[in-house]
């Protein structure tokens, strides 16, 4: 079985199943040692070691404000070099003004970021020797065909001209763009579009890559050719930055999480110390016949002792448990009870509980205070909060529509600045 | 290739990742001729953009040569003879602001972003765009003298005058074109750029010696046109089409050049580097 297939098998499984801990490891090796080492969840990760790991990015303080938008409001972050690290957070958190300042688009206010030893501020070029940025927004020239596209950056980058055309049916070959090669990029569809914005940024192979939601509006399929090619990069020995608004790829890809909320980091570590620190599993119940849920309702909650919720599909309940021999007893009493269920599965706490859970934690209220128009990812969010784990691919889809509708505004938003 | 079966295998992703070595950065020479290359392409797929350099200077040329000739020199023929290096000047310095929109474009596309993050020399990519502007300046020009011609333009400095006239407009249009990219930066939108764009060329343009005799002018009308840049460009014009020009003119429009180079250069440098 090829790693692709075992990829968007997890992608189904877990998405009904809720378990988050089965799938293995992937191709590069987890950098087990390194969580080791770093242990515990510091909210800054102090580098506790005593061997230096060398680090690709180092960030103290950094700041951005755009006017009144507090973007980045005082951020420290170390990513070791070597592996994936996963940049998480809802709307407007400010995942992309850091992705931004890191690659040199965007000057800090305050504080400063390294990127292996450089100053992004000050040793600019430098910087830009070793990285490469997929942008949230696909920047390619939608007037030029797609191989034109490619050979134009080989060029740019150094390679000869017969060089540059090679690399760049290479690189089409490779994404499956060899069709549409001679097409502008302006007919591309979206997941093309997305494809060849990758392939830009890995004419030359970078030593640091920064995506910026590299799989957002993409189909499955697409989604696990990008994880794939990322994978292959890591494997290759470069380090990778990815944000992403969707805590499944986190959790698949990612060696360290740090969450980000309002301009600040509200927790970092792997992704199973974060899943550990939200401490429950979560039961879900379906039942055949909708009509019988709250007598459903009252036969596992004395025996649950927890809140039993009940879902938004009409058949659903779900309640968190701590304890698993209450369960196997919940199971028991409904059998008796002959209410007839569809499906009854004991979750892992996924990262989308984690998710909700601390951003929740870090004042809601104040941020709709504060910037209302950036509050509907978060809203969205909780609407799902209790059943995390059964609707994800649900979760899933509403989120892809989202953002493609999100473009136009976003486009302007940039330029309102 | 997302509805059809060819999954691109496990194998063909390990080769798009490059382990060759990275090649050296290209020299600014190449960069911008890269860039230059880029700009031909959009030319190529873009066709319409060739439109303003086509019917602006055929229109310009025609409206002012029959609407001023016989009023203001007596006939056409001889008022052509003059007013036939101006009109290049003045069409061509017209259409320099398109640089700034297509750069106010190109911003808004998110290929800037790219750009801005790859290691070249980073002014490479405004002067291979103005290197691709000066393959539209010639194509205007070039409609311009031979409609001219065909009008009965008869230069004297014959062929050699011609082309030294064009070669230093497209110097002169290089430069000023500088502004417009510092502009393209500072200016939200293409529209409020095309409004700054053209309250600096109007006067530029049409308060100069271009149209009519600068001392038929009131005192400060003439002053201004004195030290107005374009109006030393159509002076060293003339002057090569005609075969009359002296060094000190053509001198005056070189380092103007050179000026408005130092000056706007490294400003839109600046701005493009902190462009957010
Ligand atoms: N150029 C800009 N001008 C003004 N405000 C900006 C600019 N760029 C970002 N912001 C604001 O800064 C905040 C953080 O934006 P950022 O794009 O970094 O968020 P994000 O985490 O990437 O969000 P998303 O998940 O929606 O992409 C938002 O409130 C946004 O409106
Ligand atoms: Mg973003």
């Amino acid at each position: 079985m090829t790693d692709r297939q075992r990829g968007s098998e997890d992608y189904t499984n877990r998405a009904r199943s809720g378990d988050a801990e089965t799938h293995e490891p992937h191709v590069h090796a987890r950098s087990a040692t390194l969580d080791e080492r770093r242990g515990g969840r510091g909210q800054t990760s102090e580098p506790t070691d005593d061997d230096p790991a060398p680090l690709a990015i180092e960030i103290a303080g950094l700041v951005k404000h755009f006017g009144e938008t507090k973007a980045v409001d005082g951020i420290d972050l170390q990513v070791p070099a070597g592996g994936i690290y996963g940049l998480l957070g809802p709307n407007g958190a400010g995942k992309t003004t850091v992705i931004r300042m890191l690659a040199t688009l965007l000057q800090p206010d305050a504080g400063t970021a390294r990127v292996f030893g450089d100053d992004v501020a000050t040793a600019g070029d430098a910087v830009r020797e070793r990285v490469s940025l997929t942008g949230q927004f696909a920047s390619v020239d939608e007037d030029l065909t797609g191989r034109e596209n490619l050979v134009l950056l080989a060029r740019l980058l150094g390679y000869s001209r017969a060089g540059a055309r090679e690399r760049a049916t290479e690189l089409l070959d490779a994404f499956g763009l060899t069709e549409a090669a001679t097409r502008q990029v302006k007919t591309y569809s979206g997941g093309m579009r997305r494809r060849l914005d990758i392939a830009a940024s890995i004419v030359v192979t970078p030593e640091l890559l920064f995506l910026d939601e590299p799989t957002t509006g993409l189909d499955p399929r697409n989604r696990n050719q990008v994880w794939d090619i990322i994978r292959a990069l890591v494997a290759n020995g470069t380090t990778v930055l990815l944000t992403t608004q969707y805590l499944d790829e986190a959790d698949q890809l990612a060696d360290r999480i740090a969450v980000i909320d309002e301009g600040r980091i509200i927790a970092e570590g792997t992704p199973g110390e974060l899943k550990a620190s939200v401490g429950s599993g979560v039961l879900s119940v379906r039942l055949r016949d909708p009509a019988r849920r709250e007598a459903a309702r009252d036969v596992l909650q004395p025996v649950l002792d927890a809140p039993v919720v009940r879902e938004s599909d009409p058949a659903a309940l779900s309640a968190r448990v701590t304890d698993s021999g209450r369960v196997t007893r919940a199971f028991e009493a409904l059998s008796h009870s002959s209410i007839e269920v569809s499906e009854f599965t004991l979750g892992q706490p996924s990262l989308d509980e984690f998710f909700l859970t601390v951003t929740d934690r870090s004042g809601r209220a104040e941020a709709a205070a504060a910037d209302g128009s950036e509050g509907s990812g978060s809203a969205e969010g909780a609407g799902n909060a209790e059943s995390a784990a059964t609707t994800r691919t649900v979760a899933t889809a509403d989120r892809v529509e989202n953002r493609s509708g999100n473009r136009p505004a976003s486009d302007s938003k940039r330029r309102s600045q | 290739m997302s509805n059809g079966p060819p999954d691109p295998d496990v194998e063909q992703l390990q080769l798009a990742v490059s382990d060759s070595p990275r090649p050296s950065r290209p020299s600014a020479v190449s960069a911008s001729l890269t860039f230059g290359w880029r700009a031909l392409l959009k030319i190529k797929h873009v066709p319409e953009q060739l439109f303003d350099v086509t019917v602006f200077p055929i229109m310009f040329l025609l409206l002012f040569t029959y609407l001023f000739g016989g009023a203001l020199a007596g006939s056409t023929d001889a008022y052509l003879q003059e007013l036939l290096p101006g009109i290049l000047a003045m069409t061509v310095v017209f259409i320099t602001i398109y640089t700034g929109v297509t750069l106010n474009d190109d911003i808004d596309e998110g290929v800037f972003d790219r750009f801005r993050t790859i290691p070249v020399w980073q002014p490479s990519v405004i002067v291979g765009a103005l290197l691709g502007d000066a393959v539209r300046y010639t194509i205007a020009s070039t409609l311009v003298i031979v409609l001219g011609v065909a009008l009965g333009f008869r230069p004297a400095g014959g062929i050699v005058g011609v082309l030294a006239a064009v070669a230093l407009l497209l110097v002169f249009s290089f430069s000023l074109s500088w502004i417009w990219t510092a502009l393209g930066f500072v200016m939200r939108t293409p529209e409020s750029l095309m409004g700054v764009s053209m309250l600096i060329l109007f006067p530029l343009t049409f308060v100069s010696n271009v149209f009519v005799d600068p001392r038929t002018m009131p005192g400060w009308l003439e002053a201004f046109v004195a030290i107005n840049p374009v109006s030393h460009l159509v002076t060293a014009m003339r002057g090569l089409m005609h075969g009359t020009a002296t060094a000190g003119e053509v001198g005056i429009v070189l380092l103007l050049s050179v000026a408005l180079v130092v000056v706007f250069g490294p400003l839109t440098m600046y701005l493009f580097r902190a462009q957010q």
